[in-house]
């Protein structure tokens, strides 16, 4: 398999007059976990959203595993292998959590009006594969325990765990995920990143929005800092500590330190 | 005695249809979270169409096809979700509140040129000359009533336990999925538009179902029959008795339409003669007092929605925040 995963060739985005994305030419090496790093406004939201599908590009274009995918719609970007979570958690709040993650998998036979009539044996045995996936899933996160509880009572770092299963039930190579880390209490984060890792181990290739420096630093290899809407620097972790354009560029803003 | 019972085979009957009309918008509210506020549109594309199919030829009327009762019935939710599929196309972009809107225009739209289109619906006279099947079989006194009361009810129970089973498959957690968050079903690989218009097409052939057996029943539909009052009794009801609970949606058109004929009675008994006057506009505050009511105390309704867990088959009572309206 090719080396690179996702790459991006000159991807620009434009509100009105305002460049928010400025020619992004970036890789993603497979197997890897990149750190997608710049300080407010750099453009890493117009980049992700871009990457997701969420955001057309006004020039440019993004491939996956060598194939054109600049325009897709969210729902075939995810299909196409690519899953992501959100900054801000979205749970189907009042569905509970081993729904939201038995929604995830592709091609369900009972998700047709007739469907559920015509087909129900075949409708029932991939339920049971299903749920069982997904239980299976919930563990693995550590959420198997609230698998019966509405997904929007329980605390958000669990609902960023839940984000995590509910894309991997749809077994995507490529897994971007926007601030994991955000306002999320320690005890969970350290959950999230040793499942990610692990996940790393068996071969998935992760993208990582974060403003936390240390989390960075300390998981991420390579990374790729944005400012202003251009990648002002791309190379590994301890590097990226020294370099002067990115603290320049970053580290100026917390200087107040 | 018979007096009575014959007034609530009636009543029964009523409250049955108007049920089947309450479960297909749980569908597209309860379930979908789709704001229908043109449900007499749907309804009256029903009864209109059933009875147009059904009648016999008339001087300058459109019609005359001599299509059997129960082929015409279908034919009158084919025409329900024919116009729900163009409505839909149009409008399904926009979201609650613009939704509402807009079907609620559609709801007005309609009854209009059924008021107006004296070669097709006979205007605001209504549809003339529609016989109830089987009538000339069974005769019209209480035994025809009796019948059609047990041929309503077939009908509710069959809508009801296909729309349970629906919901309890992937296409209702599809269903509740785009209700609850479409930017996050979308980013799971869903395709929200074609699932809401899926169900929006659907709950509407079913309202179509209701207002066909209505029309049915009083062997006569006319513009007075599908004023916007309808859509909100249909709204109270289903507000009343839980969004998202398939029993509830039938609990709540038995107690609303319960309470709206009962405050006509009392009023028109008790209420002193100047009050007379304005019993319907009495009516209409009460069903908003209803409404508001309820939102503000019990917005889950009577019979809330319950969570799909992980013992197959199963489902648990939800906590109180899982069920606040969206």
């Amino acid at each position: 398999m090719a080396e690179t995963v996702l790459e991006t060739r000159g991807l620009t985005r434009d509100f009105g007059p305002f460049r928010a994305v400025d020619g992004v030419s970036l890789s993603v090496r497979r197997g890897t976990i990149t750190g997608l790093i710049g300080p407010n406004g750099a453009g890493k939201s117009t980049l992700f959203n871009m990457l997701t599908g969420e955001l057309r590009p006004s020039a440019g274009s993004v491939h996956l595993n060598g194939r054109d995918v600049t325009g897709l719609s969210p729902d075939a970007m995810f299909a196409a292998g690519m899953g992501r979570s959100f900054q801000i958690p979205r749970p189907f709040a009042r569905m509970s959590v081993l729904e939201n993650v038995m929604l995830a998998p592709l091609a369900q036979i009972g998700e047709s009006l007739l469907g559920p009539f015509l087909s129900r044996k075949a409708m029932r045995a991939q339920e049971d594969a299903i749920r069982a996936k997904a239980l299976s899933v919930l563990e693995f996160v550590t959420l198997g325990h609230l698998a019966d509880h509405p997904a929007g009572k329980i605390s958000g770092g669990q609902m960023k765990l839940l984000e995590l299963a509910r894309v991997l039930m749809g077994d995507p190579e490529l897994i971007l995920l926007d601030e994991p880390a955000a306002g999320v209490n320690p005890t969970l984060t350290g959950i999230l990143i040793e499942r990610i890792e692990e996940l790393n181990r068996q071969g998935k290739t992760f993208v990582i929005i974060e403003h936390d420096m240390d989390f960075v630093m300390a998981h991420c290899d390579p990374v790729i800092a944005l400012a202003e809407g251009r990648v002002v620097f791309e190379g590994t972790a301890a590097e990226s500590q020294s370099n002067p354009i990115l603290l320049d560029a970053y580290l100026g803003a917390m200087s107040d330190d | 005695m018979i007096g009575v019972l014959s007034y609530l085979v009636f009543f029964s009957t009523v409250a049955a249809i108007l049920s089947i009309a309450v479960l297909g918008l749980n569908l597209q509210w309860g379930n979908t979270g789709l704001f229908n506020g043109g449900v007499a549109a749907f309804f009256g594309a029903g009864a209109y169409g059933t009875l147009i199919l059904a009648r016999p030829a008339q001087e300058a009327q459109f019609g005359g096809f001599d299509i059997p009762y129960l082929v015409a019935l279908a034919g009158g939710m084919a025409v329900a979700a024919a116009l729900a599929w163009v409505v839909g196309r149009l409008t399904l972009r926009l979201r609650h509140d613009y939704l509402a809107i807009a079907t609620f225009g559609v709801a007005v739209a309609f009854e209009n040129v059924m008021r107006t289109t004296e070669w097709l619906s006979g205007g605001a006279r209504g549809v003339r000359g529609f016989q109830r099947p089987l009538q000339d079989v069974i005769g019209a006194g209480l035994t025809y009533n009796l019948a059609l009361l047990a041929f309503v009810l077939v009908l509710l129970a069959l809508t009801y336990l296909f729309l349970e089973r629906l919901v309890a498959s992937p296409f209702g957690r599809l269903l509740r999925a785009i209700r609850e968050d479409e930017t996050a079903a979308r980013s799971l690989g869903k395709s929200p538009a074609r699932i809401r218009l899926t169900a929006f097409v659907a709950g509407s052939a079913i309202m179509g179902l209701a207002g066909g057996l209505y029309a049915t029943t009083y062997a006569f539909i006319s513009p007075q029959d599908i004023l916007p009052i309808l859509t909100f009794q249909i709204w109270a009801m289903l507000i009343v008795g839980g969004a998202g609970n398939n029993r509830g949606a039938i609990l709540g058109a038995f107690t609303i339409w319960a309470a709206w004929t009962s405050s006509g009675w009392l009023l028109s008994r008790f209420a002193p003669s100047e009050a007379q006057l304005y019993t319907g506009t009495i009516q209409y505050i009460l069903i908003g007092l209803v409404i508001v009511g309820m939102l503000l105390w019990r917005p889950q309704g009577l019979f809330p929605e319950k969570l799909v867990v992980s013992q197959s088959g199963r489902t648990n009572k939800p906590t109180k925040a899982g069920s606040v309206p969206s």
